[in-house]
């Protein structure tokens, strides 16, 4: 092993909670770090609360601050375009398509594991380190291991799991091992001021924390009245443009009908909103691309795996079935009501995080 | 490993003079008193401010009663242009202003604000791709209703030099004020205000191993201009605050120094700026020097690195131990693209690949080499990652 002090890591800052005490240990571990922020593209904020959206002029001064302290260089990345281009264009492209995606994954495939961590690299670093709640572990083998962070609560392996080989190799999460009241414990006693932060929310690109007024401002498709109908085709009325529902709901629809209905799927190319009865909500299986396996394999044979259909689910198990052309079939021992076109199905055994796919719309 | 620690940035400001430092330090503790107060105090401190205002007249080659003391450059631009244009409105002489669009900002903002809000028009100077002005362009724009006439001396991004001795003679031709911002030349290029034939000229001390936050406004006699800064009537009414006593001798103790070795330090500047231009051409592939080739200040180099992300480039530089500057990098990480690179025709991404490297009276053959080094090992990294932009 080498001497820490021979050893640089970029460690990725936010002015948070978790960023700051994530460079604040791998200082005190001896580390030469380097703090860098990334400047993401939001929108203007519309209010005088801060909603903490990322990249304001206080979280910049709050980061800068906090490297000044621990003594170490900050730098600002400007990553607006590049931010803006991948992740909110695919968001708002996403819900277009009647999808709900994660931006916090696709922010890892594209930004923070790319372009982050190749800008880390370039600067002769070792390690991009960030302030996720995740482990990683090396088998025996030598193969990396991504892993759940310990507070169960806090773990953050989901939006993880795009991460390779080759990433993981290059990557520390300082804050793995603890719970988030230790963090917090930890940020006060090094008298970092941030420690009772909010913490951060998944969109942080939003002026004023609403995601239907952002996909109402730019997604127009989503706003065109269109029609309600059951799965059988049979119309019930006029629906208020797409963005205003999600599936499951159940109030708020606007027809009358025998039964209650609910929202059971969305079909973007036809602008239609697909209710139906309670018992037509739910699948009991479902299929996923863009599939990433952590491990760098794909399983030749199908197993059992834990499934967690998005950030805060419940894992479930399942059967995974990798199919042909790289996607994967999940076949569950009951109906799911949640499983949400657009999320992350991704897969654990126990801790260990196998990586997964963004779930697809029903054929 | 310990970095070394080399600063390319004498654009931006230089360290103070030792000497300099020296000549201050009385003005503080032993000869405190207010210039402007009547008793043996006062008359200490004035003789001293009218002492160090005798020296930047010498340097200048005018009269003593033409420099007025300011803060800096920025203050020296305000006063010159809102007070000429003031000036000239005032005794009903035109409300036509020409400046250029390479300016440093405390010029163009403040004709901006006199075009936008105050009843003036304003023109820009066309500069081609070195970054220089042509004295015909300013002879066809130049009207009988053009009372100011503003071009740098040198432009702080490029390091371009402008023809001012024929850029004011067409000003005065057509009846109008002509001022420079000399602030990038001082201590570089001759500042004798005859030879120049200009009515103004700003200067700030910071940029010539003098301390920060202190300037000079050249104003030749029979120029009228209204004050910014009104108050008391120091500085004959034109500026008014308690004279800064130890930074106005540590101007003049660090102007003077500048022209008694001003041989020796520009053969030095020279020497190591075409070492650095050759070296980075050689060594760095797809890389535009930008500016004059000749026209240009002898401390300063400027580059245009395709595909690369200045702002980037930056942080390598730094990390290696080399302090440069670029137009478009900035420490929140907004970078835009240099309105003066746009204004020579660069694209949008060009300009933002732009790198500055200024040399100083300390830097040798060895920290040049070394930079070198350091640039080309970085922008060959900084264009791996370039894909991603």
């Amino acid at each position: 092993m080498q001497n820490h002090k021979d050893i640089t890591v970029v460690v990725a800052m936010s002015g948070g909670v978790d960023s700051s005490v994530a460079a604040a240990l791998l200082v005190e571990q001896g580390y030469r770090v380097i703090g860098m922020m990334m400047r993401l593209w939001s929108e203007e904020s519309f209010d005088d609360k801060q909603h903490n959206r990322c990249c304001t002029p206080e979280q910049m001064n709050d980061a800068q601050m906090i490297a000044k302290r621990l003594g170490i260089p900050f730098y600002v990345l400007d990553t607006k375009a590049t931010f803006r281009n991948t992740v909110v264009q695919y968001f708002i492209d996403q819900h277009a398509d009647g999808l709900t995606p994660n931006p916090c994954i696709e922010c890892n495939r594209q930004i923070r594991f790319s372009f982050l961590q190749q800008n880390a690299l370039a600067l002769d670093a070792d390690y991009l380190a960030t302030g996720h709640y995740a482990r990683i572990t090396q088998a025996d083998n030598g193969r990396y291991q991504l892993r759940m962070g310990v507070d169960p609560l806090k773990d953050q392996s989901y939006v993880l799991s795009v991460m390779g080989q080759e990433q993981l190799a290059h990557a520390l999460f300082p804050l793995g091992g603890y719970e988030k009241v230790e963090i917090r414990k930890i940020a006060h006693d090094i008298g970092l001021t941030v420690h009772d932060k909010k913490d951060s929310q998944d969109l942080c690109f939003l002026g004023d924390g609403d995601y239907r007024r952002f996909l109402r401002d730019h997604a127009p498709s989503l706003i065109q009245p269109g029609e309600i109908r059951l799965a059988s085709g049979e119309s019930l009325g006029q629906h208020e443009g797409l963005v205003n529902y999600t599936i499951g709901q159940r109030r708020g629809i606007g027809v009358a009908h025998a039964t209650p209905l609910y929202v059971i799927g969305k079909d973007a190319a036809q602008n239609a909103l697909i209710v139906g009865e309670e018992s037509e909500l739910g699948q009991a299986s479902l299929t996923a691309k863009r599939v990433n396996w952590v491990s760098g394999e794909t399983p030749s044979a199908p197993f059992e795996a834990q499934v967690k259909i998005r950030y805060k689910a419940k894992p479930v198990p399942g059967i995974v079935t990798p199919l042909d052309d790289g996607r994967i079939h999940i076949a569950f021992e009951g109906v799911l009501r949640d499983i949400t076109p657009g999320q992350g199905a991704i897969l654990y055994q126990g801790d260990l995080c196998l990586g997964g796919g963004l779930i697809e719309a029903d054929q | 490993m310990q970095n070394p620690m080399i600063y390319l940035d004498h654009a931006a400001t230089t360290p103070t003079d030792p000497r300099v430092v020296e000549a201050m330090m009385p003005y503080f503790t032993q000869v405190y008193g207010n210039a402007s107060s009547a008793h043996q105090f006062g008359r200490d401190a004035e003789s001293a401010i009218e002492d160090a205002r005798a020296r930047v007249a010498r340097v200048l080659n005018c009269t003593p009663n033409e420099v007025v003391f300011t803060s800096g450059g920025s203050e020296g631009d305000n006063l010159a242009v809102r007070g000429a244009a003031w000036g000239a409105k005032h005794s009903s002489k035109g409300n036509h202003l020409i400046t250029t669009p390479i300016e440093h900002s405390a010029v163009v903002k403040t004709l901006q604000q006199l075009a936008e809000t105050q009843g003036f028009t304003a023109s820009l100077l066309p500069v081609d791709s070195c970054g220089m002005v042509n004295p015909n362009d300013l002879e066809t724009i130049i009207t009988e209703q053009t009372s100011l006439v503003s071009v740098m001396y040198a432009n702080n991004e490029v390091g371009s030099v402008e023809p001012i001795a024929e850029l004011a003679a067409v000003a005065h031709a057509h009846g109008a004020i002509f001022h420079t911002d000399a602030v990038q030349a001082a201590g570089q290029l001759p500042l004798d205000v005859q030879a120049l034939g200009v009515d103004m000229l700003s200067l700030s001390a910071h940029k010539f191993y003098g301390p920060k936050g202190v300037g000079a406004l050249y104003i030749r006699n029979g120029v009228e201009l209204l004050s910014s800064q009104t108050g008391g009537s120091h500085e004959n009414g034109r500026r008014a605050g308690t004279h800064n006593t130890p930074f106005i001798v540590g101007m003049a103790k660090a102007l003077e120094l500048a022209y008694d070795e001003y041989d020796a330090r520009i053969s030095h500047y020279r020497q190591l700026r075409d070492q650095l231009i050759d070296g980075i051409t050689a060594r760095v592939p797809d890389v535009i020097p930008t500016g004059h080739a000749e026209k240009r200040l002898p401390s300063h180099a400027s580059f245009i690195f395709t595909g690369v992300d200045a702002n980037t480039l930056i942080i390598h530089l730094d990390l290696k131990g080399v302090a440069a500057s670029s137009a478009s990098a900035c420490k929140v990480g907004n970078s835009e693209p240099s309105s003066v690179l746009l204004a020579l025709g660069y694209s949008r991404d060009l300009a933002l690949g732009s790198l500055r490297l200024t040399v100083g009276q300390q830097t040798t053959e060895a920290d040049i080499d070394y930079a070198v080094d350091a640039i080309a090992q970085s922008v060959e990294k900084v264009r791996k990652i370039g894909a991603f932009r």
